[in-house]
Order: structure tokens, then C-alpha cells, then sequence
């Protein structure tokens, strides 16, 4: 049992972790462009702002157990397989880059618009405001948006299992919910409140020593 | 006359059917104090942002240092702005970063190298008396250690105009003294030209030469600040009369006012 637990963990910690570093790149760009692009953005620019925005939000309203099933042969084509933990992780960073970018863009909005104001008075052009200006004084909510994403990410990775991705959901589905061993049911269970805790215990604590507001 | 600090001739601007600018035109002399007062909703604000083309004016030309800035775009325009640097009502500091670095901003901005910005931003902490606040965060300062700090931050890049927005409006009595006495000084040391607005009567009179009053997007008088107050016609004597009524009650406001009038 313990040993199962532990594989499971690894597996999803594996899923987590991968899955997570790609969301935060591909988010953050996302939610920049998204910020940059829009009506009260630095640069407004609505031929790539509506079409972005509508793709984020067709992202964010598809259930993840039909987006699983729909990206099947993109995952083919990326990793070869549509079975395994490389598998699950490609529907997974799908789904939450549109998540996380959406709250990129709520982050970079609430900056104040006194601060881009000041930044252009001093003569700086859009890369050096985003770069110099608004990521940095945006820096705790971008963390908070993160601790969010990557709890959502967890919670997904539950479902992995029914492409065979494995992981703590997996464990729990095969053998504590199909073989009726309950104790299976609990323990990841157990692990995963654990897991979430700890993430949104240092989300907080990060997001905190950064704010000097 | 030398070629004036900041020109607007024919300045006017419209936000939908509202006109905030209407044909506006002004010179500022290089190491003139110039001051305009008028209410909210008076085009003061847009009339200090036509000046580092924060807003584009709909017509007329805008001139800083000989340069028509109002002919600009892209790198050029933003080479004119970080000439012509803006203090602000609510200071616009990065919360998240400490003095010295807000004070490097627009070095960073400008691309100079960290060794001379830290030099820099050290010097001019120095300058408003912040030198022992280098590391604090703007979260930690007063008021007034805010606006001077936003001040450092905005001599960084050695301008040559100084466009200030209200910069005293948020601070006490003291603090505006405190904060007006720096920017004579400044204007007087480095023969910086500043270009204020402000809704405070007092502003003016500590501190600039010259001084326009606005009302719906025009100047209504110029000139002077001495003149002005000792029209009696004026709108600036005007409201120095009623202040001073307001504070003093109104027959030794008189008396006090006619006394100097005398004199």
C-alpha cells in the first residue's frame, strides 16, 4: 500500500510539475499578449486580441474529461503515445494555459494605471513597461493566480488516470473505487488534500514576502 | 527673448462631444516657475499631458526646447519625453521596488549601465534628502518623502522641463511648504523650467513667476503672479481676497490686503 501511494505521488507530482512549468511559460505569454492587446492595454490591438481571447475562453469552457478525448490526436503527434503519463500531460497544460492566462491578465490589469502613466512619461516603450513596470509590480497576484492554476492542476491530474497517466486520482479510481478497497479511496485522497495544502501554504507565503504594498 | 522652454500654440482637444482643450496657447521661459490654476474638469490635466504628448493633441503644435514634439513617433518621441519628466498627485511609485531602484527607473529605461545608475540614483537621493532611505520601500515613506522620492525619480534622467500634476494636492500644509520649497530650489540650482497645475491658490503664490487661470479648456488671464494679485480686477487677486477673508475674517482681509496694496 504505502509503496503504491508512493509511486502514485511521484507520478503525480511528475504530471504536476511538467505540466505546471509549461502552463506558467505558456500563460504567462498568453496573458501578457491578452493584456498588452486589450481595449485599456498599452497597445490596443483587437486583431489579435478577439481571436486570442475567444480561443482562451473556448479553452476554459470545454470539461476537461471531453478535452482529453478531443486532443487525442495532437497528443499523438507530440508524444508519440496517447497512453501513459506523457499523455495526460499534453491535454492537461491545454487546459490550463488558457486558465492561468486569464488570470494573468486580471493580475496585470489591477497594476495601476498611474504607474504606466509615470512609466511613459519617463519614455518607456511597451516591452520595457511590461518587462520593468507591470510584471514586477504584479509579481504577488501573478504568484496567487499560479497557487490557483496549479491546485486546478492537481485536481486534473485525477482524471489522467483514464488515459493511463497514472497518479494518486488513478490509484484511487482502480483500486479503491473498481476493486471496492476503500482504504485506497482514503489514503490518496489523504495525500492529495496534503499536496494541495502545502502548494497553497507556499503560494501565500511567496506571494506575501513579495507585496511590499 | 530666448527660444521658449515649452511652446503650445493652437492647442485644442475634445474627448467625444467634451471640449477639454480649446485653442490654447502658451509659452514657458527656460528656468521659469509657471503655474496653472483651475478647477477639476478644467483641461489642466490634459493640457500637462499635450506637453510629453501622453495626450495627442487634435490640433495645434507643441514645442519643447525648440523641438516640435507634436511631429514625433516611436523612438524619437520617446527620447522627447524622457526629457521632459512628470511628478504626479499619487506619486506612481513601484510599490514593489525599494528608493534606489525607483530613482534608476528611467536609467533603466535609457539603457545605462548598473554601476552609473546605482552612482546616480545615490546622488540624487541624496539631493531631496533621502540618502538614508536608499533600501526602504515606498510603503514605508510619508507623504512627503513619497513626492520627493518621485521627484529623484524624475531629475534621473537629467531633464530639462519638470511637468508636475497635483504634486502637493495629497500632502498637508506642511508637507506642500516643504515639498514647494524643494522645487523653487531645484528650479533655482538647476534652472530646471517647471510647468505645474495645481487647484491650490497657495502653490502659486509661493512659488511660480508666472501663472495662467483656466477655465472649460481656456486660459482666462495670464501673467505675472505679482501682477496678477495686485490687480484688483483679477481673477487670481480674486480668490487671494476671498482666501484670505476665509482665514482671517473679512475686514482685516481687507485691510490687510488694501495695506498691501499700498505698499
Amino acid at each position: 500500500m504505502i509503496e503504491l501511494l508512493y509511486e502514485s505521488l511521484l507520478e503525480t507530482l511528475h504530471i504536476v510539475g511538467v505540466s505546471g512549468a509549461w502552463t506558467l511559460l505558456g500563460g504567462l505569454v498568453v496573458g501578457v499578449v491578452l493584456y498588452v492587446t486589450s481595449k485599456s492595454g498599452p497597445r490596443p490591438f483587437a486583431v489579435v486580441n478577439q481571436p486570442l481571447g475567444l480561443a482562451v475562453n473556448i479553452g476554459r469552457s470545454a470539461p476537461f474529461v471531453l478535452l482529453m478525448v478531443a486532443v487525442v490526436p495532437l497528443t499523438r503527434a507530440i508524444t508519440g503515445t496517447t497512453i501513459g503519463t506523457e499523455a495526460a500531460i499534453v491535454p492537461l497544460v491545454i487546459a490550463s494555459i488558457p486558465f492561468f492566462a486569464r488570470l494573468v491578465e486580471s493580475a496585470l490589469l489591477e497594476v495601476q494605471p498611474g504607474l504606466i502613466e509615470a512609466a511613459r512619461s519617463m519614455g518607456a516603450g511597451v516591452p520595457a513597461l511590461v518587462w520593468r513596470v507591470v510584471l514586477p509590480e504584479a509579481t504577488p497576484g501573478l504568484i496567487r493566480g499560479f497557487t490557483v492554476t496549479l491546485v486546478a492542476v492537481v485536481s486534473y491530474s485525477a482524471m489522467a488516470g483514464i488515459v493511463g497517466g497514472g497518479g494518486l486520482g488513478d490509484l484511487a479510481y482502480r483500486y479503491g473505487y473498481q476493486r471496492f478497497q476503500t482504504e485506497y479511496m482514503i489514503w490518496p485522497l489523504v495525500v492529495l488534500v496534503v499536496l494541495v495544502q502545502l502548494f497553497q501554504i507556499l503560494g501565500d507565503g511567496c506571494a506575501r514576502t513579495l507585496d511590499r504594498r | 527673448m530666448s527660444e521658449p522652454s515649452i511652446r503650445l500654440s493652437g492647442v485644442s482637444k475634445r474627448f467625444g462631444d467634451t471640449v477639454a482643450l480649446d485653442e490654447v496657447d502658451l509659452d514657458v521661459q527656460p528656468g521659469e516657475i509657471f503655474g496653472i490654476l483651475g478647477r477639476s474638469g478644467a483641461g489642466k490635466s490634459t493640457l500637462l499631458r499635450t506637453v510629453n504628448l501622453l495626450t495627442r493633441p487634435d490640433t495645434g503644435d507643441v514645442h519643447v526646447g525648440g523641438e516640435a514634439v507634436t511631429a514625433l513617433s516611436g523612438r524619437r518621441l520617446r527620447a522627447a519625453r524622457a526629457r521632459t519628466a512628470m511628478i504626479f498627485q499619487h506619486f506612481n511609485l513601484l510599490s514593489n521596488r525599494n528608493a534606489a531602484s525607483n530613482v534608476a527607473l528611467p536609467l533603466r529605461f535609457a539603457g545605462v549601465p548598473r554601476a552609473e545608475r546605482r552612482a546616480r540614483a545615490a546622488e540624487l537621493l541624496d539631493l531631496v534628502g533621502l540618502a538614508d532611505k536608499a533600501r526602504a520601500y515606498p510603503g514605508q515613506l510619508s507623504g512627503g518623502q513619497r513626492q520627493r522620492l518621485a521627484i529623484a525619480r524624475a531629475l534621473a534622467a537629467e531633464p530639462t522641463v519638470l511637468l508636475s500634476d497635483e504634486a502637493t494636492s495629497a500632502l498637508d500644509t506642511d508637507t506642500t511648504d516643504e515639498i514647494l520649497d524643494l522645487l523653487a530650489d531645484l528650479n533655482r540650482e538647476l534652472g530646471l523650467t517647471i510647468l505645474l497645475i495645481t487647484h491650490e491658490l497657495e502653490v502659486i503664490t509661493r512659488i511660480c513667476h508666472r501663472a495662467a487661470v483656466m477655465e472649460a479648456g481656456r486660459f482666462v488671464e495670464t501673467g505675472p503672479v505679482a501682477e496678477l494679485l495686485a490687480d484688483p480686477a483679477s481673477r487670481l487677486g480674486a480668490s487671494a481676497r476671498r482666501l484670505a477673508a476665509r482665514l482671517l475674517g473679512d475686514d482685516v482681509a481687507a485691510g490687510a490686503l488694501d495695506g498691501g496694496e499700498r505698499a
